[in-house]
């Protein structure tokens, strides 16, 4: 059962004040997963203490300090915005549901992928250090400032 | 409790993924819980048996590790008496 939006609402902010995009709605997932092109990152946010102590610290210290980051950040809540989630994990159905976790995809394809048990007990700057490291490997010339920032 | 407790009060392994290895030979993989006189409690849990598995043991940890925990039960309890070790499925460097 989703919490109140209330209590979530922070959660959410967290991410979107770094310029990722919240999808919310199943036409929203589809919109931007379904014709892609460049790198997306996907991040499959959660209520969860992994989420406000490894994972969104990380995201956030990983996009402002990695020199190469992904065209596109977007976001779903899981547990809260079911539908959305589901179908956003459907992009990467190889890889069991988990949250908090993140996707990097190039062209459509995972190229990268953090489970929540990679996040468990590690702190932010180890899980940031794991990310700005796949960025340079995947996200190559890919142009520095996320595309999502702009509105 | 030692070491890093993500939530205060909890054992030190609460919420953390871990590799339940028993005396039977059956392998399970799952977010450790708690523990208390009936077993330690286990939540969404994939299994390894040697008996009808169709891969090994280390295919199975290496698929998990990659793929993530292809859960199978939403919870399990496993008797003390059967428990022959415990460790966190990512170990810290």
């Amino acid at each position: 059962m989703p919490y109140q939006e209330l209590m979530v609402r922070p959660m959410r902010e967290e991410l979107t004040q770094l310029g990722v995009k919240e999808l919310k709605t199943l036409a929203e997932v589809d919109a931007v997963l379904a014709n892609p092109t460049g790198t997306q990152l996907v991040f499959v946010n959660s209520v969860c203490g992994c989420a406000a102590g490894g994972a969104r610290p990380a995201l956030a210290l990983a996009l402002g300090s990695a020199p190469v980051k992904p065209e596109q950040l977007y976001t779903v809540f899981a547990g809260q915005d079911l539908e959305a989630t589901a179908r956003a994990r459907s992009y990467f159905a190889d890889y069991e549901p988990s949250s908090p976790s993140i996707a990097l995809l190039k062209d459509g394809e995972v190229v990268h992928f953090v489970h929540r048990h990679m996040i468990e007990g590690r702190h932010p700057q180890q899980l940031a250090a794991d990310l700005v490291a796949a960025f340079q490997k995947h996200c190559g010339e890919a142009m520095s400032r996320p595309s999502s920032t702009v509105s | 409790m030692t070491g890093f407790v993500f939530h205060p009060g909890h054992h030190e392994l609460h919420g953390v993924t871990v590799v339940l290895e028993t005396i039977t030979g059956v392998t399970y993989v799952a977010r450790f819980d708690t523990q208390d006189e009936a077993g330690v409690h286990l939540l969404n849990v994939a299994q390894h048996d040697p008996a009808t598995a169709a891969m090994s043991l280390d295919d199975f940890l290496t698929r998990t590790l990659r793929f993530g925990v292809k859960a199978e039960r939403k919870h399990l309890v496993v008797p003390a008496a059967e428990v022959a070790g415990i460790r966190k499925l990512v170990e810290e460097p």
